[in-house]
């Protein structure tokens, strides 16, 4: 497996953001990755909901149609909820993308394996949803392109990025729910 | 075909829902065509009843409102998402027709249609019951308000009685 580092992946997905990007991680390490990257109210970090991080994302797409959405997911997440990528692709919205940091393991609780390291492929799966852009990202030379389809490219994008499973230090972002979510409302829809 | 579907599409219009996160069931299937149908309003059709929870969230994080319709069954599979509802203090508003009580054929639908509401309110979630046609309107209007004003979650549960219980040929 090659070895592409999860935090530079994220930091290049999130890097001039600005207030027209919205994020939503799913739980663990892809919420400790965009709190490295720099804290925003427009990062709705998911701290539990398991599976749940692609129909938030595509809730907040449908509502925020301006505005790029990214979902930040970990296979496991997306291996959770893989209803909801045909639910996404047939629903269409353009502003949306899924970046999947695939390090074939369930990181958070110890490193089990998951499936797609036992020949599962999630990029496929979500082409087979109907996801229009479907992209696969194993070297460094292709992680450009990945994340210019994920902030740029007409949505539904998936993007796949094969990274290092190698654990990264904690970055532990707020995680009382009540604060992230008014805190995102008031700067994204300008009231609580 | 009954009146108190054609109400509840009122309600959810005049109450300004923009997104109806589904699960099909027969019992809102008129409903989920008015839905479709509406300008403004916007349908989505989920594989998995925790799915409508969580695009409920994301709908209300970029500030629209919404309503999830599911059936009874579909209740069990909310369980785990509905802590994102209570940990966030989301808004949310879902109107489940049952299965498993009135009339009911299909055994295989008593477990869940019968444990429905105490599920729900294990889960944080406050029940309303409508076993009338002439109660609808008042009480998903009531809902819709309640939630949306006090950041709770709401389930009205359409008893069978009001829906008609399935009818299948007699074994
Ligand atoms: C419903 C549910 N089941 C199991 C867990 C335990 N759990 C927490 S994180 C996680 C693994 C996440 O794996 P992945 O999305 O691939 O993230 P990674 O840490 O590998 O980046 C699991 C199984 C949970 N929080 N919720
Ligand atoms: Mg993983």
């Amino acid at each position: 497996m090659t070895a592409l580092n999860r935090r530079e992946i994220v930091a290049k997905l999130l890097a001039d953001r600005g207030n027209d990007l919205l994020v939503v991680p799913s739980l663990g390490q892809a919420c400790y990755d965009c709190m490295a990257a720099g804290d925003s109210p427009q990062t709705f970090y998911m701290w539990g909901a398991m599976g749940g991080a692609v129909p938030v994302a595509l809730g907040l797409a449908i509502a925020q149609p301006d505005k790029r959405v990214i979902c930040i997911a970990g296979d496991g997440e997306l291996l959770m909820g893989l209803g909801a990528l045909a639910a996404t692709a047939a629903e269409a919205p353009a502003n949306f993308a899924i970046a999947c940091l695939d390090n074939e393991r369930y990181g958070e609780t110890g490193q089990q394996h998951t499936a797609t390291g036992r020949g599962a492929n999630l990029t496929a799966i979500a082409a087979g949803a109907g996801f229009g852009t479907a992209m696969m990202v194993t070297t460094e030379d292709e992680v450009a392109a990945g994340v210019k389809a994920c902030r740029e490219t007409p949505g539904p994008v998936f993007v796949t990025f094969k990274v290092d499973d190698a654990p990264e230090e904690a970055a532990i972002p707020p995680k009382d729910g009540a604060y992230l979510k008014s805190r995102f409302r008031e700067a994204v829809v300008g009231k609580i | 075909m009954s009146e108190w579907r054609d109400d509840i599409f009122d309600c959810l219009q005049e109450a300004g829902v923009r997104q109806v996160a589904y699960v099909p069931d027969a019992g809102h299937a008129r409903l989920i065509d008015r839905c479709h149908e509406a300008n403004g309003m916007r349908a989505v059709s989920l594989t998995t009843e925790e799915d409508g929870v969580a695009l409920m969230a994301g709908a209300w994080l970029g500030g629209d409102k919404g309503v999830m319709l599911m059936q009874s069954s579909g209740v069990g599979n909310t369980i785990n998402m509905l802590s994102l509802v209570k940990n966030c203090q989301f808004p949310l508003v879902t109107l489940v027709t049952m299965r498993g009580e009135w009339g009911e054929w299909n055994t295989w639908q008593v477990p869940m249609g019968q444990t429905t509401q105490q599920h729900f309110e294990v889960a944080g979630v406050i029940c309303y019951r409508c076993d009338k046609p002439e109660d609808v309107k008042e009480t998903v209007a009531t809902a819709l308000r309640f939630a949306y004003y006090t950041n709770s979650a709401v389930a009205v549960l359409l008893g069978q009685r009001l829906i008609g219980a399935k009818i299948f040929p007699e074994d």
